[in-house]
Formats: C-alpha cells, sequence, structure tokens
C-alpha cells in the first residue's frame, strides 16, 4: 500500500518537501546551505523509498538501515552546529504534509484506504523524528563529555617558574576528578624537573570548602613525600575567615595571599634573590636579549 | 518571617552541588550581602549539600530569601530521607566523619551560620535549616 507512495512525480513531493523546510522555522541559513539540505533531502527519499518497498515499517529493522544511516550521519551534523532538537526533527516531520497530499491524490475516493494509508505513514514518521532526536541527544552528550576532558585537561596546567619553582594556578570548582588529574600532573612535573618547591595557587577557586581544603593537603602530604615542598597562594581574605570558621587545620603548610609572595619565599628558600640594578649598571638592551636569566643574582 | 523569594534545587550528582553553590551566591548577592557573608553562605551550603548528597543519598534545598521590615536573611533547608543520623551530638562536635572526610562539614557549618538547626531520626531522613542575616 505505502509502495505506491513513490513512483511517479517523486521531484514534485521533494520540491514540495524543500519548501516546507525553507519556510518553517527550522530552517537555519546561518547554519546550513540550501544545497546541502537539498542533498540531504534527496539521500533520506532516496532511502525512504527503498525501506518501504521492502515491506517492513519496523525503522529499527535491517530494511531501514540506509534511512537510519542518513539520519545519523544529518542528526549527529546538525547536534554539532548547534541546531536545536525540535530544529533537527522538524526535517522529518516537515515531509508529512506532502505525503498526506499525496496519500490523499491517490485515495480520494476511498477514505478508509486514505485514513488507513495516511495513520501508516503518519505512524512511520513519528518514529523516524523520534529516531533523529534520540541520536542527536547522544551527539550532543558525545560533545559535553569530549569537551569535559578537554576541559579537565586545559584547566590544570602546570609552569615552571624558575629553576626547581613550579606554579599551579588552579581555576575553577575542585571536583575529585578534577583534583586527582591536578595531584598526579603535578607530582609527575615535579619528578620530571626535579622541582623543590611547588606553589599552588588558588586565586581562582571561587569556594574552599572542607572537600576542596582536605585535597589541597592531601595535594601538599604527597608532594612532600616526593621531596617538593608546596606553599599555597591566592588566600583571599573571604577565604581566609571562612577557613578559620570551618575548623580546617592547615597545620604546617606555608600560605601566602599572592602568587607574588609565595614566589618571593620559594627564591629565598632556593638561594635565589631579585635586585634592583642601578642605572648606570644597565647594560644595552641589545646585550641584555642575549644574556638570559634577567636579573638573578 | 515573610519570604521573599524562594527555589527549590535537586541534589542527585556532584554538579548539583556545584549548582547549588552558584543558585546560594546568586540569592546572596541579590540580597545585598557583602563579600565575606557571601563567600560563608556559600560554604555553608557546599559542606550541607555535599552531605545531602553522601549521606543522605541525594535530596533538595529550599533556599528563601526572608526578612522583615527591619532585616533581610537568607535561609537554606536541606532535606534528604537517607538513614538519618545516629548520634547528632558527635557528628556536631567536628572531627568525626564516617566517610573519611574531615569530619568538618556539618560544624563548620553551623559556625558559618547565624541560626542552625537540624532535625533527624534513624532510617527516616535529615533536615538542617541554616539562616544568615544580612
Amino acid at each position: 500500500m505505502l509502495t505506491e507512495l513513490f513512483g511517479q512525480d517523486d521531484a514534485a513531493i521533494l520540491q514540495r518537501w524543500m519548501d516546507n523546510q525553507l519556510a518553517g522555522s527550522g530552517f537555519r541559513p546561518d547554519r546550513i546551505s540550501r544545497a546541502e539540505l537539498q542533498e540531504n533531502a534527496t539521500q533520506f527519499l532516496s532511502a525512504f523509498r527503498r525501506a518501504l518497498s521492502s515491506g517492513s515499517t519496523d525503522i529499527h529493522g535491517a530494511d531501514w538501515a540506509a534511512v537510519r544511516h542518513v539520519l545519523d550521519v544529518l542528526s549527529a551534523s546538525r547536534a554539532e552546529r548547534g541546531f536545536s532538537p525540535s530544529e533537527t526533527a522538524t526535517f522529518i516531520f516537515s515531509l508529512k504534509q506532502p505525503l498526506f497530499d499525496r496519500i490523499r491524490g491517490l485515495h480520494e475516493k476511498d477514505g478508509v484506504k486514505l485514513a488507513d494509508t495516511t495513520w501508516e505513514i503518519n505512524q512511520i514518521l513519528d518514529k523516524l523524528g523520534l529516531y533523529t532526536a534520540e541520536v542527536f541527544q547522544r551527539s550532543r552528550d558525545a560533545i559535553i563529555a569530549r569537551q569535559q576532558q578537554e576541559v579537565l585537561e586545559l584547566s590544570t596546567p602546570v609552569v615552571a617558574l624558575w629553576d626547581g619553582i613550579l606554579a599551579l594556578p588552579l581555576i575553577g570548582t575542585l571536583d575529585s576528578a578534577r583534583t586527582q588529574i591536578v595531584m598526579e600532573t603535578l607530582l609527575q612535573r615535579i619528578v620530571d624537573s626535579g622541582a623543590a618547591i611547588a606553589i599552588i595557587d588558588i586565586t581562582g577557586v571561587p569556594t574552599v570548602d572542607t572537600l576542596t581544603a582536605q585535597h589541597l593537603l592531601k595535594t601538599v602530604a604527597a608532594a612532600r613525600l616526593m621531596g617538593a615542598d608546596c606553599i599555597i597562594s591566592g588566600i583571599r581574605p573571604q577565604i581566609a575567615q571562612t577557613i578559620v570558621h570551618l575548623g580546617v587545620e592547615l597545620g604546617s603548610v606555608v600560605t601566602k595571599a599572592t602568587l607574588a609572595d609565595a614566589f618571593r619565599v620559594a627564591l629565598q628558600r632556593t638561594g635565589l634573590a631579585v635586585q634592583k640594578q642601578l642605572p648606570h649598571e644597565r647594560k644595552p638592551p641589545a646585550e641584555r636579549d642575549r644574556t638570559s636569566g634577567g636579573s638573578e643574582a | 518571617m515573610p519570604v521573599l523569594i524562594s527555589a527549590t534545587h535537586g541534589i542527585h550528582t556532584p554538579e548539583d552541588v556545584v549548582a547549588v553553590r552558584q543558585a546560594v551566591r546568586q540569592r546572596a548577592v541579590e540580597l545585598g550581602f557583602n563579600l565575606v557573608d557571601q563567600t560563608k553562605l556559600v560554604t555553608a551550603a557546599s559542606e550541607l549539600a555535599r552531605n545531602t548528597l553522601q549521606y543522605g543519598g541525594g535530596g533538595a534545598v529550599l533556599i528563601e530569601g526572608i526578612g522583615d521590615g527591619l532585616r533581610r536573611g537568607l535561609r537554606l533547608t536541606f532535606e534528604d530521607k537517607g538513614p538519618g543520623i545516629a548520634d547528632i551530638d558527635e557528628a556536631l562536635r567536628g572531627g568525626f566523619s564516617t566517610a573519611g572526610g574531615l569530619g568538618l562539614g556539618l560544624s563548620g557549618a553551623r559556625r558559618l551560620s547565624n541560626e542552625f538547626q537540624i532535625e533527624s531520626r534513624p532510617g527516616e531522613g535529615t533536615r538542617v535549616t541554616i539562616t544568615r542575616w544580612r
């Protein structure tokens, strides 16, 4: 019954469908070109037609594999481009009107057949529409998971401030997953560089509660076992007051208000000092550039 | 005490704890709390939200801005249907933890707020209410 839908003047169905999509709110000229939409629609229609001719209406069956493949690619690419789920599902739902019109043309005289065929095609299109929404959601989830991973890695940089002095500027929430990566990265860098001092800067950590404090203390203890001393810097006044109220004991951990203060302590401990040069001692710029190391004394 | 604004947030994942912190901070800013009080409130909320998740098996928090003509405050009510606390006095003493934490969350939250109430029955759940006045 459904196979009769196609076979003559398929171009008209495609044309009507395209018109519906271009006119509807689901069309995003900023995200997808007309030519690409036309290609998607043509591919879908030819796969859809073959699937219908198999006689099967189970869209999760083998006969519909080609249709699902077209929708997989389409939904994933739309999720990447920032379409909304309804904009994506509209691709399928806007096909209803041209197909219903075609059915009406075929069974104009037979009310029962008209109703039956319409209901059948409606069910299939609804399932396909839901399928696109599901694939879309899965693609979104995959994108979010990937970005979370990227943020995890991006947000834990360990930088060398000087020979033997590392700094770890922490930004954002210190949950368990992130703290684990932070600790591992820091300990690995301590091994690689043989650093004696690591400065953990928490200027960018909005809330320091007991769990965050515990994570920090564990990181400091682990670094100490590796032979490196830690300084915690970036403790703002409101954080200091809160830590006192919480009753957290930082014990023997050295803490400083700013990263600059912590760096000064680190330099002292490693026997270095920053010295200001008098004007007559300054070398000409060209010469100064060649001698790297700056004002170390 | 008239309630000016109120909102409920579910606490079922570690991400929800972050969301609760952000919601409390936003409300505290709206009510005109200074930076130190904002930080205290947010930290107390973080401790209690994590307790709700970790010990209560998840629950919800009711965030209310309250006030009469004279003063304004933020009231947070954390509720779970978990196993409850067997010995509240011990849990409040500090340094006591059944899960390897520092054991300072509950006592810390009490010190960070102006008013603190806890009700808990073994097997029925726990409700903690804290209020901080501006």
